[in-house]
């Protein structure tokens, strides 16, 4: 099986590469195109800033490439956001289109500190991807923008409203968290990713 | 809900873990990375390494050894000691590290926090702050290794290193670093309050009692120590179970 791991500088693509290697898959790093496409299974991490993300993403090509992929994807944390319309990031950003949400900022308040950083639970689980499972079982997430639920919604947490832990769109899947620094919980998710 | 994290950290010294009473008098507590493993499995939410003698020769020592904690571990962490610069922490991003942190350079020159965060995003980029109490003044930041008083304000200088873009703050409470008497509440919870951005409290902790303490009390988002877990003297699940007993969210 060919695993494609897209460079994009966008941040902590080792823990990715790790957390592959632990399940006994070798992963190419890579921002070739043509790697990108023959590939079996495909993930996008990322970290940072949207803005400079898809300056990035536009500069190797990939903002045409990404969205005619047709293999299992998966967005992993600012990868997720990517997917979406536009954020509101860095003054507004349009990001990669691939789904319909819009990426907002978490509201400060004295309780809910931001970034959102630390394990919280999945409610409303849906799809392979979690399969094996439990409601309420915990993952690592860092970040300070979020998409809100909607029809593509397939895992929610709270912080404290309601929001998307996790969206899909035929075989573009896609989670806020880090299911690579997720402990077994995480593991479980890569491996079912590995599968569909 | 999101939970309280329980962070183990671990001091390295020469590539061993040490623990320091009060930044003195040096013990070696083990190999990181087997504690590192033992830590995950246990159920730390979190770690930290702080390379307590980061010098520029002992900088590869450390990223080989952030490669090797990396790839065997499931759960983040965060690596400090002696970050100076952006390439500093390009590279240890690069090798794995998911968070650094930085101090002196912070106070040295400010505006790094802002360089860092606008290049790598905030949420990978902790200023740790060694705060002592000294009457009348109150609590003031030291730098260099706890060595010496920047006379700055704790609560200011938090609020401003959130301001220019830190994603967390880890508040170390010298005062009370290695007595065992618990953590400083009055501290944590002003700088709690007074920045956005989450808190991890440092320095004191010696009992199950004094976690539920600054969690209640402090309102600080994780708890971190050292010497209690590296001595086995409070495990992390049952510190967890205490906590959750104590009506306090914890990933159990």
């Amino acid at each position: 099986m060919e695993i494609a791991v897209i460079d994009y500088k966008g941040g902590n693509v080792q823990s990715v590469l790790f957390a592959l290697e632990r399940l006994g898959v070798q992963a190419t790093l890579t921002s070739d195109p043509e790697v990108i496409q023959r590939a079996d299974k495909v993930l996008f991490p990322g970290e940072g800033e949207a803005a400079s993300a898809m300056r990035e993403l536009r500069v190797q090509g990939l903002d045409q490439v990404l969205p005619t992929l047709t293999q299992p994807f998966l967005g992993i944390c600012l990868g997720m956001q990517l997917l979406g319309q536009h954020s509101e990031e860095g003054g507004g950003t349009d990001l990669l289109g691939i789904l319909p949400f819009n990426v907002i900022r978490f509201p400060a308040a004295p309780e809910y500190k931001v970034p959102h950083m630390g394990w919280n639970n999945l409610q409303a689980l849906r799809t392979p991807l979690f399969a094996g499972l439990r409601e309420e079982d915990y993952v690592y997430f860092v970040h300070s923008y979020f998409a809100p639920v909607g029809d593509y919604t397939i895992a929610q947490a709270e912080y404290p409203a309601p929001f998307s832990a996790a969206v899909q769109y035929q075989n573009f899947y896609a989670v806020q968290f880090h299911t690579e620094k997720s402990g077994p919980v995480g593991t479980r998710i890569l491996e079912n990713f590995l599968q569909l | 809900m999101l939970t309280k994290r329980i962070i183990p950290c671990l001091d390295i010294k020469d590539g061993r873990t040490v623990k320091g009473v009060q930044f003195e008098g040096l013990r070696d507590a083990g190999d990181p990375v087997a504690l590192a493993a033992r830590y995950a499995r246990e159920g730390a939410d979190e770690l930290v390494f702080l390379d307590i003698t980061a010098t520029n020769q002992k900088r590869a020592t450390l990223v080989a050894l952030v490669r090797d904690v990396a790839r065997e571990l499931d759960i983040p962490f965060t690596v400090g000691g002696g970050i100076g610069t952006v390439a500093d922490v390009e590279v240890l991003l690069l090798n794995g590290a998911d968070k650094v942190s930085i101090n002196s350079a912070a106070l040295a020159r400010p505006a790094l926090i802002d360089e860092l965060a606008a290049r790598f995003g905030s949420q990978c980029i902790v200023v740790a702050a060694d705060a002592r109490y000294h009457a009348p003044d109150g609590w003031q930041i030291y730098t260099r290794a706890g060595t010496h008083n920047t006379g700055l304000d704790a609560v200011q200088w938090c609020r401003e290193a959130a301001e220019r873009g830190a994603g967390e703050i880890l508040l170390t409470s010298m005062s009370n670093d290695g007595t065992k008497d618990g953590f400083a509440l009055d501290i944590t919870g002003a700088v709690s309050r007074a920045v956005s951005v989450p808190v991890v409290a440092s320095g004191g902790a010696g009992s199950l009692q004094d976690f539920t303490n600054v969690f209640q009390q402090a309102h600080a988002d994780a708890g971190l120590a050292a010497s209690i877990f590296h001595f086995g003297e409070i495990g992390i699940r049952e510190l967890k179970e205490h906590l959750r007993q104590d009506g306090i969210p914890v990933r159990l």
